[in-house]
């Protein structure tokens, strides 16, 4: 930089730094950023909400669960088993007389499924065949449905080996199953929903947020303003990726912060290779939201296409909520043009199992085409234009 | 910038002067528009020379704006070039940029930074040295007037302080060539006298070249040179005497002791030899084809005492007369005779209004305003943007409710029968408010049913309008196609559907081009002759001439009212014995702050 105003002589090389003018850009975004609450609401308050609606609020797993049982025939065996269910903190049991009264009870809702000892229960228990239970489930929800299943036969195992030990005899079990669970054994939801989260607060800030703030440019003419200054495209470019990566970063170091002080989420991996991870997410999602702002140019469009194409697919087709491998083919193909899928799998992987480098690789190297693709499409497309 | 700099500036192309700072030439650009091609320059071509102020004047779609973008590189034109200080504007935008400094429409500042901070950031994206700026900072905020405001956030300043912010920040590295897009829309007459003492300082101290656009006639003759567009086209380039001369023994005033104006003007209007007539407050403005002295008896047959006095010729009576050369002689339509509106109630004014107020807040925007409208009285309140005018309409159309005192039109208390009063009302806005997507019979359709108009009345009202306004031949275009003068029209037709007894028009013809001007302000005249009351809310000192009386609003407060001519008699001084709309306002201004300063 030269010490003197040169303003209007020859030379196609604009007065000043691209440092200066950088600087300048991102201090203008701060102060933005600091002053306007709905940037606030969007960066902090909305995470900060997502994570304790997520970590506290909704859980899927299954405690007692209401459940009808049907005993045709009481005797001293149906006793026993109903005490067993009693007992279980998985149910909530109630107990009714006949079958068409439990139906009822399922068709208004009051119980998820139905447990049927028929009249013969106690003869055929002692049976080399065995006493079957009929057991009806709602199937309206199918995973609530199969973990109820899994819990009832599991229930009924566990009473029949029971009743066996108490009786010193051998009571025919069908299969005697020995269940482990790897990487998440308290089958905790908290432990895999609340890291998957961080996609979606990232993506929060780095495609909604920055794509809203840029269209807000446009909008109130200041972008005009801006171009005809001597910033290079560029520069205009980076003076949004720099605040809004570092605002971005500031959301995974709070939702990590909270995961694991706050919800005893175990982290396994390295801390360092999760904050590489995000940071390769984060260029991503921003250029995801930069490349929205520069095609639609209106805050409300840039905010519904934000939505509709980054928010809710990190939210439903990241296999952040919803196994993507029991998605239907052709959902499951649409779901790898989905960054956040790869940024999920890093996480959980992180969080759950530790550095697998066999599943980080393949998806940071995912989210690194993204991330190109994306920052090369806003750099193509942003013209110093107004058409 | 010193004359020494100035000759070390890059050679210019052939064939060009060397203090050329603008230049345009053969430069077309058309937009499209869905599957329509809009053009918005054709074929123009002038040049600004360095140390002068060129004004772009044009009415609203003239193609002012697409010019700046286009000199500013933020557009590439179609065919033809512009050169800025030796440079192409499209070719080397980057180098032209670094070396204009331009203000957009919309004055380009962060309105959540302070006046200090937009000016920070400019200078990083100008690259002032850090040595530089507090001497240069220190020159833009005492030329701006900005030294108590520097901690403020630019969302809170006055709209002339905006503007005078935004000058500063185009100007914080000391720019060859200014382009300034409207920089004085809005903005109350005070601060537009300090803008333009602005530019001109620069100008004359620095040699800066300055390009400015505006649709305001009376700013052309502040001047040095201008250039005249028309529906994308170019008209004239000159200083704006060699339009204003010719008209030289052609304008005269006109009264008539026993004749109201209006009628006086709607006769003058349609008289032979006569270009233009204008009502300027208690006299008609009127303006002759030809230099031979004007007979009155031929001209008002049967009118006694009229008498003819000889005044100066202005900027707008030449740009006129260009126009009307252009358009081949069409002739003004006769004023509308609308149907005679209901009669009001005897003995009381339409529209009472007594120390009304409105609160937003902590924060008065209409404190203690007192004065009643009657019947076919066209009534005007005048203030800058931020003054009050739109928040008492809304209050007196029915849409905002009063945080206190009376209000009373057509007889019905609004706070008690809103609605019923809203069915006499007709209401125009600024935006037109009409469906862009819907054709021009659509629209009269859709506004026809809101007033409950149906079967044979509505479709009478329907032929009234296409006919009356002449809207037939585009009664099935889209309305959102139209120009802006044929908006006007249409947008007034609605707010006539249902016959109202009042009309509301809130900035009718800002914008508009002079003629579509005086066509809207004929049928005005015709309404108000019926019976009809108007009230106008305008920025624009020359509509304030065409009412029958004027309040003069500032920060929520009438500081003076009266007939056009009492208002501008307050500002008569040995100094100005002439003063106009302009002058009484500035003055009202100065010493309405100087009170506020002494309280």
């Amino acid at each position: 930089m030269s010490g003197e105003i040169r303003p209007h002589r020859g030379g196609t090389a604009p007065p000043g730094s691209g440092k200066m003018r950088l600087r300048g850009l991102i201090r203008k975004e701060f102060l933005q950023i600091v002053r306007d609450p709905s940037s606030i609401a969007i960066a902090f308050l909305m995470p900060l909400v997502l994570l304790l609606l997520f970590g506290y609020g909704v859980s899927l797993d299954s405690e007692h669960i209401p459940l009808a049982l049907v005993v045709e025939q009481p005797s001293a065996d149906t006793a026993s088993f109903t005490a067993a269910f009693h007992k279980s903190r998985y149910f909530r049991p109630s107990l009714f007389l006949d079958t068409r009264a439990a139906e009822e009870a399922m068709m208004a809702g009051r119980v998820n499924a139905v447990v049927v000892l028929r009249q013969d229960f106690a003869r055929r228990l002692r049976q080399p065949d065995g006493a079957p239970i009929q057991l009806i489930l709602n199937g309206v929800d199918a995973n609530t449905a199969q973990i109820i299943s899994g819990y009832v036969q599991g229930a009924w195992g566990k009473w029949l080996e029971q009743t066996a030990l108490e009786r010193g005899q051998s009571l025919r079990t069908p299969v005697r199953m020995e269940q482990r669970i790897w990487f998440n054994s308290e089958l905790r939801s908290r432990n895999f929903l609340v890291p998957g989260l961080v996609a979606v607060i990232m993506t929060l800030i780095g495609a909604l947020l920055t794509a809203m703030v840029m269209a807000r440019e446009w909008e109130r003419g200041t972008m005009e303003a801006l171009l005809v200054t001597p910033l290079a495209m560029g520069e205009v470019i980076l003076g949004k990726l720099i605040p809004y990566f570092i605002l971005g970063m500031g959301g995974l170091a709070l939702s990590v912060t909270m995961a694991i002080w706050l919800f005893d989420v175990p982290l396994r991996g390295s801390l360092w290779v999760l904050l590489a991870a995000s940071a390769l997410f984060l260029l991503t999602a921003l250029g995801m939201g930069l490349l929205i702002s520069t095609l639609t140019k209106s805050q409300f469009v840039a905010g519904q296409v934000a939505i509709i194409a980054t928010f809710l697919p990190a939210f439903i087709l990241s296999g952040f909520i919803f196994d993507i491998n029991s998605m239907p083919g052709i959902v499951q193909t649409i779901t790898h043009m989905v960054a956040a899928r790869y940024y999920v799998a890093i996480l959980q992987t992180l969080f759950l199992a530790g550095n697998e480098w066999s599943v980080i690789l393949p998806n940071a190297l995912a989210l690194a085409l993204l991330a190109v693709i994306f920052l090369g499409l806003t750099r193509k497309k942003a013209r110093k234009r107004l058409e | 910038m010193t004359p020494a700099d100035r000759e070390t500036a890059p050679s210019s192309p052939p064939g060009l002067e060397g203090d050329t700072a603008l230049w345009v030439a053969g430069v077309s650009k058309t937009f499209r528009a869905g599957h329509r091609r809009v053009p918005a320059l054709q074929n123009v071509s002038f040049r600004v020379r360095q140390g002068t102020v060129t004004g772009l004047i044009g009415p609203d779609g003239a193609g002012k704006t697409t010019l700046m973008r286009l000199a500013a590189g933020l557009m590439a034109p179609d065919s033809g070039t512009i050169t800025i200080l030796g440079k192409d504007a499209t070719a080397q935008s980057m180098a032209v940029q670094s070396s204009i400094g331009y203000m957009p429409q919309r004055f380009g500042l962060y309105e959540d930074l302070t006046v200090q901070e937009n000016l920070d950031l400019y200078a990083d994206l100008q690259g002032v040295p850090e040595p530089a700026r507090p001497a240069r900072y220190r020159d833009l905020i005492h030329m701006a007037g900005l030294a108590p405001f520097t901690a403020r956030l630019a969302g809170q300043l006055s709209g002339g302080m905006k503007q005078k912010l935004g000058l500063a920040c185009a100007l914080v590295r000391q720019p060859p060539l200014l382009l300034l897009d409207e920089p004085t829309v809005g903005v109350d007459p005070l601060s537009r006298r300090e803008l333009w003492s602005i530019v001109y300082r620069l100008v004359r101290e620095q040699g800066t070249g300055v390009l400015l656009s505006t649709a305001y006639l009376d700013e052309a003759e502040r001047c040095d040179e201008v250039v005249l567009l028309h529906d994308g086209q170019f008209l004239e380039q000159g200083a704006p005497a060699a339009l204003r001369e010719p008209m030289r023994g052609r304008t005269y005033a006109v009264t008539a002791a026993d004749v109201p104006t209006r009628s006086l003007q709607a006769v003058l209007a349609q008289a032979p030899g006569v270009l233009d007539a204008l009502v300027q407050g208690d006299h008609i403005r009127l303006v002759m084809e030809n230099d031979a002295p004007p007979d009155l008896g031929a001209l008002l047959p049967g009118v006694k005492g009229a008498e003819l006095a000889a005044v100066a010729p202005r900027f707008e009576d030449g740009f006129v007369a260009l126009l009307k050369r252009r358009a081949g002689g069409e002739t003004a339509r006769r004023p509308v005779t609308a149907a005679a509106p209901r009669p009001a109630e005897p003995g009381r004014p339409v529209i009472e209004v007594n120390d009304l107020q409105r609160r937003f807040g902590s924060f008065y925007a209409v404190k203690g305003v007192t004065f009643a409208v009657s019947r076919g009285e066209v009534f005007g309140l005048l203030g800058a943007n931020g003054a009050g005018k739109s928040t008492t309409f809304r209050m007196l159309c029915g849409l905002l409710p009063a945080s206190g005192g009376n209000l009373r039109v057509a007889g019905v208390d609004l706070r008690y029968a809103a609605a019923a009063a809203r069915a006499r009302i007709g209401y125009m806005s600024q935006k037109f408010s009409l469906y862009a997507n819907l054709s021009v019979a659509e629209n009269l359709r859709f506004f026809s049913g809101a007033y409950g108009l149906s079967g044979t009345r509505g479709a009478g009202r329907m032929d009234w309008a296409l006919e009356e306004f002449a809207l037939a031949p585009m009664a099935e275009s889209v309305s959102g196609d139209l120009s802006l003068g044929h908006k006007q029209q249409l947008a007034l037709a609605c707010a006539l559907m249902h016959e109202p007894d009042i009309l509301f028009l809130d900035e009718p013809t800002s914008g508009v081009d002079p003629l579509a001007r005086r066509k809207f302000w004929s049928r005005i005249n015709g309404l108000a002759e019926t019976g009809v009351t108007v009230m106008v809310t305008t920025h624009f000192m020359e509509e304030a001439e065409y009412c029958d009386r004027l309040a003069i609003m500032a920060a929520g407060e009438i500081l003076t009212m009266g007939t056009p001519a009492e208002v501008k008699g307050k500002a008569r001084s040995s100094a100005l014995p002439e003063p106009t709309m302009e002058d009484a306002f500035v003055g009202l201004i100065q010493t309405h702050a100087r009170q506020g300063a002494a309280a």
